[in-house]
């Protein structure tokens, strides 16, 4: 064919732009991700619906010296961003690695950060716009009076503080089955959600759990988050960003650990 | 390296396209073990240029561990890899390189145009898309989502996605696999295509006749080893190439003894014939038995060849 013949026989292949397979990757894994109801809908509706009824509906009393509406902003955004971040990195992982997708794109010229990359980034765009709606719904019509310094920071914290949890999910997509990725993530996400405070807040919980709960990355990211509308427990922020940066690297560690298995197993 | 690879896009430009030929990929004297099980044992092979080479042998040969440690994404135990004169893990190998191969699920959310769109990304100089999905002869499923496409349409898509580079090098793993006939034959159009463009395709298949409509040249595997290569003809004339099934009065021994038979076998009340030479043999079995009925004749599967192949190694 003419593309063939025009190529100069005797050059060596060019590389392609990095930047823009990284772009592309990001672009299709949103699509991707976007088209699956399993996770954009109940990623996004799940701290949406429990912030309305808790927050909006229900929600009328004081907690730790701030309106329940406003408490529940930075703890369903934990929520949110863990979920968005969880089920974004470990399930496609899980599935792509088990049924061989991930192995048809490691044997293409793709930068295999390029794939992880792409997973994370789309983590963050939904875990932004699940910040973004609870604000917006609190503001709109919880009464919620933030300003938008701090609502600023919050969306900012809450993202940065997804990571830590990308990092988690890929330490789980390396270990689950294809199919079983979903199931591990909750068995993690819904009592990690729990015994943070994120659903019944933290003082009103039992002291045996509060005291679990500063082993929990959940616990210090909403804590951090807290700590910006005015409701922290006094801890400094530097000591929660040393907890979600120690987590982070110790779920690093295992996805590294998962990835060598992996490469063993295969090659 | 560099001298090798120069040689080897030569050979690529279709002016010339099965001239002398070069040796695209290597494997010499490979073994690969997983723990304990010896996938590849003592293994070689040469991959000339601007040909198909079809690797053929039953599941769990060791088809798809040669194909992995050709596109690097495995590593030999011992022996040595190369392809276009390098090492296989490279990126200036990766693109050269194509790939289809066995994948369980596709992202199925993402439309046709989109998956091309991404992996023709990957690549230097990539097709232009409406070559690709017409080289694949897909251009009717440009925009549907991989998940509604039926099992002939999605091997098609990912045959799409391993020449959307404009790979020299291409590997197909079982790329008929699970298709129905007239499904195989468009996708051995589409291959012939690019053999005719000066390809060179690597291709592993269960199917004896698949490499016979498609091959240069066959190399068989069985357990980890090379059985026997060559041309498609020669492998053929060294299988016995048909089967015939048959109600006879005639016992199994009078029938082994008749020549041109390989083997004869009572099966369910039939009788089972292989033999290389059929007309002959009929020619004797409808001249000594006149009651003779339920006469079929097929080819002879893989299995039956390499019955043939092993039992003449054994011998």
């Amino acid at each position: 064919m003419a593309t063939t013949a025009v190529r100069p026989a005797v050059s060596l292949p060019m590389r392609p732009n990095v930047i823009s397979i990284c772009l592309k990757e990001t672009k299709y894994e949103f699509l991707k991700s976007l088209r699956l109801p399993m996770y954009s809908v109940s990623t996004l509706v799940f701290p949406v619906m429990f912030y309305v009824l808790f927050g909006l509906i229900m929600g009328r009393q004081m907690i730790g010296g701030i309106g329940t509406s406003t408490y529940l902003i930075p703890a369903y955004g934990t929520f949110g961003v863990m979920g968005a971040s969880l089920f974004g990195t470990a399930a496609g992982l899980a599935s792509e690695r088990g049924f061989g997708w991930l192995q048809m794109k490691k044997a293409t010229p793709m930068p295999p950060f390029a794939y992880f990359l792409a997973k994370v980034v789309m983590s963050m765009i939904f875990s932004t716009a699940d910040v973004l709606l609870l604000l917006i719904l609190g503001s709109v019509f919880g009464g919620v009076h933030l300003s938008a310094m701090v609502s600023v920071k919050l969306l900012l914290t809450l993202v940065a503080g997804s990571l830590p949890f990308c990092a988690m999910g890929l330490a789980i997509g390396y270990f689950a089955g294809p199919t079983s990725a979903p199931a591990f993530i909750n068995v993690f996400h819904l009592p990690m959600s729990f015994c943070s405070g994120l659903w019944v807040p933290i003082m009103f919980l039992p002291k045996f759990i509060q005291k679990i709960a500063i082993f929990l990355p959940s616990y210090h990211l909403s804590q951090l988050a807290l700590r910006l509308v005015g409701a922290g427990n006094g801890t400094p922020a530097r000591t929660h960003w040393e907890a979600l940066i120690g987590f982070a690297m110790i779920c690093l560690g295992i996805a590294w650990a998962g990835h060598q298995r992996d490469q063993k197993a295969n090659g | 390296m560099g001298k090798e690879m120069r040689m080897a896009t030569l050979q690529t430009v279709p002016a010339t396209p099965r001239s002398a030929p070069f040796t695209a990929a290597l494997m010499s004297k490979v073994s690969k073990n997983y723990g304990a099980v010896r996938a590849l044992k003592n293994f070689d092979l040469a991959v000339r240029a601007g040909r198909l080479t079809a690797v053929l042998g039953p599941n769990g040969a060791g088809k798809t561990t040669a194909i992995k440690l050709l596109l690097g994404l495995a590593r030999p135990t011992s022996g040595r890899v190369s392809v276009f004169g390098g090492d296989p893990t490279v990126l200036a190998t990766h693109l050269r390189v194509g790939a289809m191969l066995q994948v369980g699920r596709v992202p199925e959310t993402l439309r046709v145009r989109e998956h091309i769109d991404l992996f023709s990304s990957y690549y230097a100089r990539p097709l232009p898309m409406a070559q690709t999905l017409a080289a694949a002869g897909i251009e009717d499923l440009r925009e549907r989502k991989f998940g509604d496409l039926s099992g002939g349409q999605k091997q098609r898509v990912l045959f799409a996605l391993a020449i959307c580079g404009d790979p020299d090098l291409l590997f197909l793993d079982e790329p008929t696999v699970g298709l129905d006939v007239e499904a195989r034959h468009l996708l051995w159009d589409e291959i012939r295509q690019l053999l005719g463009r000066g390809k060179t395709i690597v291709l592993t298949t269960h199917y004896l006749e698949e490499a016979d409509a498609l091959a240069d040249r066959v190399v068989v595997i069985n357990k980890g080893s090379i059985i026997a290569e060559g041309t498609p003809a020669a492998i053929k004339a060294r299988t016995a190439g048909k089967k015939i099934r048959c109600s006879t009065r005639l016992t199994a021994t009078v029938v082994k003894a008749l020549p041109g038979v390989v083997d004869a076998q009572d099966d369910r009340g039939a009788m089972v014939i292989h033999t290389s030479r059929p007309e002959s043999v009929l020619r004797e079995l409808l001249g000594r038995d006149l009651e003779i009925s339920g006469i079929e004749v097929t080819g002879a599967g893989l299995e039956e060849a390499f019955l043939a192949l092993t039992q003449e190694k054994a011998n």
